[in-house]
């Protein structure tokens, strides 16, 4: 074992994992964050946290991350290159595993322009790919980027994301093999809508044998209202939301429903592909809804390994 | 070259507006290139300056002239025999230029008339794009030529972020993302396993954060 995480015992275990996500509030109240975790206990195995989501300041990743384990949730610590250079990595890197997280995920960040601060200055000292490397140097040689020794254990599980529906697309499975190369353990990938052009991605990613060498959790982002499934489709660089599907919120009576029923069909068919070990569900401010589409989707129980 | 643009004409008045003798210098090089501070417009912001004044009831006398280069000290000294007549120098040039000018008249109220951009290169009539930030270790041997530090919005060194579409940056759709030109780019050169490798972290003492920068060549120094 790498971390000791439920996650990565989950994966290794070749059990099909379930994450979720929950972001912190543009406030100080513990409670947020407490209620997102609440109904996510029972059918996640781990938790995301995001870090300054769409640059948008918020509380900080790592004391959402706290948060939840107090709940007896597992998180996900994510960071972005954005806001932080190596030391800052490193030094929170370092506090993280004091404070028991386990699991890791290392992103580049949406850039500052689309935030709260866009007049901010962009950190971006290491980018996504190298922050890998350096979590894995920490973890596997205990030594920071500039080959010093750390004391004491990084133990982490590593994440990084990965976008099969940005371009350039056949640049993407080797922009996959970089980041599985520099250390990622696990991949969450952007929401799915184009299932068929996911699972060409997935033949491309096989090809390589890439599936055997990391855990891929594909991402899917349950759609509330047919306003959503449109801005999304139109305004998100990087995410790609076929019309069919837009017609179908636009279309129904009740839109939600049909949101949860977009999402479970994405789950079945995205669980027989080869080389999914699990999926992740980004139900941006609609955090109640998971246990619902985990049920639905078969995926329940949660198996305790 | 460097590109820059002018400054906000009232911006300038505000530097200005107790001054009664002025010397506006411009350069003869890159903004004169990017026709921001040549000779054409110390003459037009020359004249605006002296309506603007005019319309307070107040005089305001100009002299205009447009030294060589104003990042070399052999063409500003040149103002050296007239400087002191003035109240004030508007400098046309680059940042450099404007601060050549007040190191050289240490007495003297120096003000910049530009906003100084970047380096880039002229993309057609009346646009410019940044290419360089000087970063010291230059890279375009390992990313076809094109620059990810300067024009990646991230400045990523291991490939195109999960906001490429369509070959533009998600920053905006009037952006192109520099790793689609490099892909596309290396793709043609049939050179895109040059992309596989990782591509380590970067070292930006040189770039400026290890403080102010300077050359010597030791084979130059007189
Ligand atoms: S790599 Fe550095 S020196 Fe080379 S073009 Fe880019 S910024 Fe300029
Ligand atoms: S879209 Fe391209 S240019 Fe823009 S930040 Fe991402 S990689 Fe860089």
């Amino acid at each position: 074992m790498k971390s000791g995480s439920n996650l990565e015992r989950i994966l290794e275990s070749g059990h099909f994992a379930v994450c979720a996500e929950a972001g912190p509030p543009k406030g100080s109240s513990p409670k947020v964050i407490q209620k997102k975790g609440g109904p996510l206990k029972s059918c996640c195995d781990a938790v995301n946290v995001t870090d300054n989501q769409t640059a948008i300041v918020r509380m900080s990743s790592i004391s959402g991350c706290v948060l939840l384990k107090e709940l007896g949730l597992e998180p996900v610590l994510q960071m972005v290159v954005r806001d932080r250079n190596r030391l800052a990595l490193q030094s929170d890197l370092l506090g993280a595993a004091a404070l028991g997280i386990r699991n890791v995920l290392c992103l580049s960040g949406d850039h500052q322009k689309f935030g709260n601060h866009p007049t901010a200055k962009g950190v971006y000292d290491i980018d996504s790919i190298q922050f890998l490397q350096m979590v894995k140097t920490m973890r596997d040689e205990h030594k920071f980027i500039n080959g010093e020794d750390i004391s004491g254990d990084v133990p982490f599980f590593i994440g990084a994301a990965a976008n099969p529906f940005a371009d350039p697309f056949e640049f993407r499975v080797t922009r996959l093999a970089k980041k599985i190369n520099a250390g990622a353990d696990f991949i969450q990938t952007q929401g799915i809508f184009d299932v068929a052009k996911f699972v060409e991605w997935m033949k491309m990613v096989r090809d390589r044998g890439l599936h055997e060498r990391t855990h891929i959790l594909a991402g899917l982002i349950p759609m509330k209202s047919v306003g959503m499934a449109r801005y999304m489709r139109n305004n998100v660089p990087g995410l790609s939301v076929p019309k069919v599907l837009v017609d179908r919120m636009a279309d129904s009576k009740d839109p939600k429903e049909e949101g949860v029923k977009i999402c479970v069909e994405a789950i079945e068919q995205l669980t027989d592909v080869e080389g999914v070990h699990g999926v992740h569900v980004m139900a941006v401010a609609w955090e109640d809804i998971v246990p619902r589409i985990v049920e639905e989707a078969g995926l329940m129980p949660r198996p305790v390994v | 070259m460097i590109v820059g643009e002018r400054k906000p004409f009232d911006e300038i008045v505000g530097f200005v507006r107790d001054c009664k003798k002025i010397l506006i210098a411009g350069c003869n090089e890159c903004v004169t290139v990017c026709c921001a501070g040549g000779k054409k417009e110390v003459g037009i912001l020359s004249s605006a300056l002296k309506m603007a004044f005019s319309k307070e009831g107040k005089d305001l006398e100009v002299k205009e002239v447009t030294l060589e280069r104003q990042c070399d000290p052999e063409y500003v000294q040149q103002l050296s025999e007239y400087y002191d007549q003035y109240d004030a120098i508007v400098s046309m040039a680059c940042g450099v230029g404007v601060q050549e000018l007040a190191m050289s008249y240490q007495d003297k109220l120096v003000f910049p008339a530009l906003n100084t951009n970047f380096m880039g290169a002229s993309q057609g009539q009346g646009v410019w794009e940044e290419r360089c930030q000087g970063c010291g270790a230059c890279v375009l041997g390992r990313t076809g030529g094109l620059c990810p530090i300067a024009r990646c919005a991230k400045s990523l060194l291991n490939g195109p972020c999960g906001g490429s579409m369509n070959g533009k940056c998600e920053i905006s759709k009037d952006v192109d993302c520099v790793w689609q030109l490099i892909i596309d780019r290396l793709t043609g050169l049939n050179q895109l396993q040059m992309l596989e490798d990782i591509f380590p972290v970067k070292d930006w003492s040189c770039a400026g954060h290890g403080g102010p920068r300077k050359v010597v060549r030791e084979d130059l120094k007189s």
